[in-house]
């Protein structure tokens, strides 16, 4: 019992410089704030603990450690168990800009010594963080740059880098890819999907989380390829800017649908914890099949979604 | 974009007027031109990148100060509207450190064709000699064309509180008022938006800019009044896509949010077709080219048609549909009315026939 449990709540923790934008980004993605909001954000103490209601049976427990020297020293001490037992994603956030990378550099190495010996399964993502104040054409550069560096000092574990930034999607996709490694039926969902894009002759199936609209699994089918290669996480911004908008009115949007010239859209809701997006090659079919075809999956998605509870009991 | 104007100081002044009278004599009919004014770094380019241009606000930060008159593409905005001789606008954004009124620029011409002058003063620094110079402006103006509309633009108030603004407002309108008392001219009209580039304020300002400009904004709300009574609509816009000004509404009042929501649904509809509108390789070879430059321009709205439908949580329902090229109709309506589609589809195709019609009329 105890071990389903922990086993469906998954412990997150993020960590980093003071000041580096781990709670901004925090709150950007679970708690719909918009970039410019996040400048009302105090400094974090200690820990602060989230709960997080994921995919219905998936509970991220994200741990957002504050990250001035003495809480760090803390952690890395007097609280070394409890915090560093039992991680599944260590979140490792960067400030580019920070002007003493080498003091930034040994506490993550002291970081990942202590995740190493309590949790060696753990799966490290480093954030490089506040792209956006680096010049576009310097901006890969750097990345690369610091991303080598962090590679070798990670003492053998693996980790995953990106370059991101909370005034673009660019932070949609480092934490689409974060969340992935957390869903444990990503593939089963995966497959379900496919097979209802077969069906519903669909060029492009996403599957979003609904909170944070992250995007869970996709499909695509159809020959020419989309120019854009990063259209998930724009999608995912484009979306949740416009869930900022409706929480004006006191409202959320629960259904969209485009006809345009040369594809048809529709995002609506397909279980409790998700949102579909499904889009038609021109002249496909009626609008009307494709919102029939989603209703129709939605029983069965929803049944997916109960298997997978019960598996993980 | 950035058209070599005739700097307006030279000797032959028209050399200006026939660039941007030319047209309009043949057609006989005069063309009203839009001119920002306002004290240097006032904001006044800032505001025509972002509302012609889609510049970020946060970009025109790096935007340089204007030394010369800089006539604004909005002709290319608006570029359909003028095909049909709708409405066929020019912003000249005017510098903030030429002195027009010593005598070196011909009033008239400049004054001559201009249908609205936006005087731009910015709200968070001292305006007091920005506000002398709109007094000398608006009596320049009484000398030579009265009938331009005076617009004022209490600009950059997003840094101050709602007291403050308001108080602010206040306070120029009093000096204003009391300066032109002075000055003998009691019976002028002005106009006060309080504007910020960095929420919907300055879209909002501009829209109410052009609309008095439009001779058949009386035609078009009787036409969105017809369309909003028959079809049980709360709210009915109808948008210039690109810039995101509305160029006319029904006569119910306009509250903020409800605008500020189709112009953010705008923005969705634009972004996904700029992402799925891609070429499917199933046209022919030579617009593949065409298309490819335009993604997420004018050219996915070329073709009639589109239409797309937004619900929200609380009942009510945001429908768009695309009237011409660059005009689309937004519909703000509760759930139940939306029921019957089909009728709405049609009420809205017979709205957009008649949209039509009168843009002939006026060709």
């Amino acid at each position: 019992m105890e071990d389903s449990k922990s086993r469906r709540k998954k412990k997150v923790l993020l960590m980093g410089k003071s000041g580096s934008g781990k709670s901004s980004m925090r709150s950007i993605v679970f708690s719909n704030y918009v970039a410019k909001d996040t400048r009302r954000l105090g400094a974090t103490i200690d820990v602060e603990h989230n709960h997080v209601r994921f995919l219905g049976g998936l509970t991220l427990n994200l741990w957002d450690c504050g990250g001035q020297d003495a809480f760090i020293d803390n952690y890395l001490n007097s609280q070394r168990d409890h915090i560093f037992k039992h991680v599944e994603v260590l979140i490792y956030v960067f400030d580019i800009e920070s002007r003493e990378f080498d003091r930034d550099l040994i506490t993550y190495v002291n970081c990942v010594e202590a995740l190493r010996d309590n949790s060696p399964n753990a799966h490290i993502f480093c954030l490089i963080h506040k792209m956006d104040l680096v010049q576009l054409d310097y901006r890969d550069a750097a990345f690369q740059e610091r991303s080598a560096l962090l590679r070798k000092k990670s003492l053998g574990m693996e980790i995953t880098c990106f370059a991101t930034s909370i005034w673009d999607e660019t932070l949609y996709k480092a934490w689409a890819s974060i969340v992935y490694t957390l869903i444990p039926n990503g593939p089963i969902l995966e497959r379900h999907l496919t097979a209802f894009a077969e069906i519903a002759e669909a060029e492009e199936v996403i599957l979003f989380e609904r909170t944070t609209f992250l995007v869970i699994a996709h499909v695509t089918r159809g020959g020419v390829a989309n120019p854009f290669p990063d259209r998930f996480e724009k999608i995912s911004n484009i979306v949740k800017q416009f869930k900022q908008s409706c929480s004006k009115m006191a409202s959320n949007f629960t259904a969209f649908e485009l006809r345009a010239h040369k594809f048809s859209a529709f995002i609506d809701i397909l279980t409790p914890n998700t949102y579909i997006l499904v889009v038609m090659p021109a002249n496909a079919a009626e609008s009307t099949t494709t919102l029939m075809n989603i209703a129709t999956c939605r029983k069965h998605f929803e049944k997916l979604e109960v298997i997978d509870k019960a598996v993980g009991k | 974009m950035e058209d070599p104007s005739p700097p307006l100081q030279s000797p032959t002044p028209s050399k200006v007027s026939m660039q941007n009278g030319l047209v309009s004599r043949v057609r006989g009919a005069p063309r009203p031109r839009l001119l920002l004014q306002g004290q240097r770094r006032s904001g006044k380019s800032s505001i025509s990148s972002v509302v012609f241009h889609k510049m970020p606000p946060t970009e025109t930060l790096f935007l340089e100060s204007t030394t010369r008159i800089q006539k604004e593409p909005v002709n290319l905005t608006w570029k359909p509207l003028m095909d049909s001789s709708f409405m066929d606008f020019q912003v000249w954004d005017f510098p903030g450190q030429i002195d027009y009124n010593d005598g070196t620029f011909d009033l008239e011409t400049l004054f001559g064709d201009t249908g609205a002058l936006i005087y731009v003063i910015d709200a968070q620094d001292e305006y007091l000699e920005a506000l002398t110079r709109l007094h000398q402006t608006i009596e320049a103006i009484q000398r030579h064309n009265p009938a331009i509309n005076i617009e004022v633009f209490i600009h950059k108030v997003d840094g101050l509180s709602d007291d403050f603004k308001l108080d602010t407002q206040r306070d120029i309108v009093q000096r204003t008022t009391d300066e032109l008392a002075d000055m003998g001219l009691d019976g002028v009209h002005i106009n006060y938006h309080l504007t910020s580039i960095y929420d919907h304020s300055i879209f909002e300002a501009f829209s109410k800019v052009i609309q008095k400009l439009l001779p058949e904004l009386g035609t078009l709300e009787n036409l969105l009044n017809g369309l909003v009574s028959n079809c049980r609509i709360e709210k009915a816009f109808l948008f210039d896509v690109l810039s995101k000004i509305y160029v006319a509404t029904d006569s119910s009042p306009v509250d903020v949010q409800s605008y500020e929501i189709c112009s953010d649904y705008i923005d969705v509809v634009l972004d996904m077709t700029e992402i799925y509108g891609y070429d499917r390789g199933d046209l022919e070879v030579s617009t593949v080219e065409e298309t490819k430059s335009s993604i997420g321009s004018s050219e996915d709205w070329s073709l009639p048609d589109q239409s797309s439908v937004m619900k929200l949580q609380n009942g009510m329902v945001l429908f768009l549909r695309e009237i011409n090229k660059f005009l689309a109709l937004i519909c703000i309506m509760r759930k139940e009315s939306f029921e019957k589609r089909g009728l709405i589809d049609y009420n809205v195709q017979v709205f957009q026939q008649a949209l039509e019609k009168v843009f002939e009329l006026h060709r």
